[in-house]
């Protein structure tokens, strides 16, 4: 099993008991409105939010056991996340945003810098390495943070509403690069949406949270 | 249309605008402007305006080292008793600067509850030193930083500092290259204001460096003492502080000074 979650998360009538796993190769995705905590599942998988009970484990490692006190640092977890708001840094260009996380990784800069450009190249960006952020469109930038996430070869892979900040050409062009993407991925996949049509698109099996 | 500032405001807005002009513009007024040359050349005005911009320079750069540092954790540290540390380190702002004089001295003077150590062991005596003319300076100079770039820090994106986290990246990487380049701004403003101050500093400096021309003596350390033996020396040099001043005003006028 890549990753596993039995426990709960969230507060007050944010909280919520969850049992779920998934494995390599999967895409599970977690519906529910806006609110029921789907955001703050991925922030606790990725550990910017601790567990309030239970177990995180992946690849059989504990990397959130509040009860045993066990703790991975985010910086720490085999995971990557596109984030709703994307999060892309404003002040580096496209390659530099794709290459941060492999430089982070101690990857040299030349090899992170052609590891990013071939992954530019698949989802589509080859020519706008020297762009900023705020020269792209919406679906550019969710391509930017795309790449971003799969470039340092992630064992899981967490999407936060993938589709939700972009219009509806867009909208469309990303529905048919996803499966590609995540078809070729081989570690497990959470996609967090409110869309049941990207649950078709792109998901193996689906968990409710209404 | 009725015009909005009534007459009766105007009127006290006028003066309150004269009373800050009126002294600088005398100071204009009254410059020997045909000597300026002949007294900026002498070489008691020389090494004032040199160990000025020395010191100032210098304690605005360990100021920003120091200052960075602390107003990022004070800014992100989640440690109990933050309140209480942040107020410590501003207190210096508000503090009379003779005061801060004092205060150095009972630290750092032979007799000091460091300084005694430092002498008795290194034999290393600060006070009445140029590096107490620093010290005196970032001491007054640093809080100004530490609350411009605190300030900083907390208005920007934390979620784009998890967001390298989640790309691997450690505590000092997110630092380096995510908040630091964000903060940089506030962080040059911050370090020019700091200058600004170093440069004025007068009252804790005197009393912890001493007023020792060309070792110590800064430019308004010069100024009052030339009052009462070289007055027109000492309208020339105040000028000289009168133009930085301005400099730094202008050149941070995009950042204090809002539109028109």
């Amino acid at each position: 099993m890549s990753i596993s979650l039995q426990g709960t998360i969230g507060r007050g009538e944010f909280e919520r008991a969850l049992n779920f796993s998934v494995a390599d190769g999967e895409v599970l995705a977690i519906t529910g409105l806006n609110g029921s905590g789907k955001s703050t599942i991925i922030h606790t998988i990725a550990g910017l939010v601790p567990l309030r009970n239970g177990q995180l484990q992946s690849d059989n490692i504990t990397w959130d056991a509040p009860d045993s006190k066990q703790w991975v640092a985010p910086e720490d977890r085999t995971c990557a996340v596109v984030f709703q708001d994307l999060r892309l840094f404003p002040h580096m260009n496209v390659i530099s945003n794709v290459a941060y996380g492999l430089r982070a990784h101690g990857v040299s800069k030349d090899e992170a810098r052609s590891r990013s450009t071939a992954l530019l190249a698949r989802v589509g960006l080859l020519s706008f390495e020297t762009r900023l952020p705020n020269e792209l469109s919406g679906g550019e930038r969710q391509r930017v943070a795309l790449a971003r996430a799969l470039v340092i070869e992630p064992r899981v892979l967490l999407l936060d509403e993938p589709l939700s900040a972009v219009d509806v050409t867009s909208r469309a062009a990303l529905r048919e690069l996803l499966p590609e993407v995540l078809g070729s991925f081989v570690g497990a996949t959470i996609l967090v949406t409110h869309d049941l049509g990207d649950v078709e698109a792109l998901a193996n099996h689906s968990l409710s949270l209404n | 249309m009725k015009p909005r500032v009534s007459p009766s405001l105007k009127i006290i807005a006028a003066v309150a605008a004269i009373f800050v002009a009126l002294p600088l513009v005398s100071i204009i007024v009254r410059v020997p402007w045909s000597d300026l040359g002949d007294m900026l050349s002498q070489k008691s005005t020389r090494d004032a305006l040199l160990i000025s911009l020395q010191t100032s320079i210098i304690a605005a750069l360990l100021s920003c080292l120091f200052a960075v540092p602390l107003a990022w954790f004070l800014a992100r540290s989640v440690t109990k008793g933050l309140s209480v540390l942040r107020v410590i380190c501003i207190t210096p702002m508000v503090l009379p600067p003779v005061v801060g004089g004092i205060a150095l001295l009972t630290a750092f003077g032979r007799q000091g509850i460091l300084g005694q150590y430092l002498y008795d062991w290194f034999n290393v005596s600060l006070p009445f030193t140029r590096t107490a003319v620093v010290m005196a300076q970032v001491f007054v100079a640093m809080p100004f930083l530490v609350l411009a770039v605190e300030a900083a820090f907390r208005q920007s994106d934390e979620g784009l500092e998890d967001a390298a986290r989640t790309m691997g990246a450690s505590p000092s990487r997110v630092f380096f290259t995510i908040a630091l380049p964000a903060a940089r701004p506030a962080i040059i403003a911050g370090i020019a204001l700091a200058w600004a101050r170093s440069l004025g500093e007068f009252g804790a400096s005197i009393t912890f460096a001493g007023s020792f021309p060309g070792r110590t003596q800064t430019l308004p350390m010069a100024v009052y003492e030339l009052v009462s033996v070289d007055y027109r020396l000492s309208l020339v040099l105040s000028l000289v502080l009168i133009f930085i001043s301005v400099g730094v005003l202008a050149a941070m006028r995009d950042r204090w000074m809002a539109g028109r």
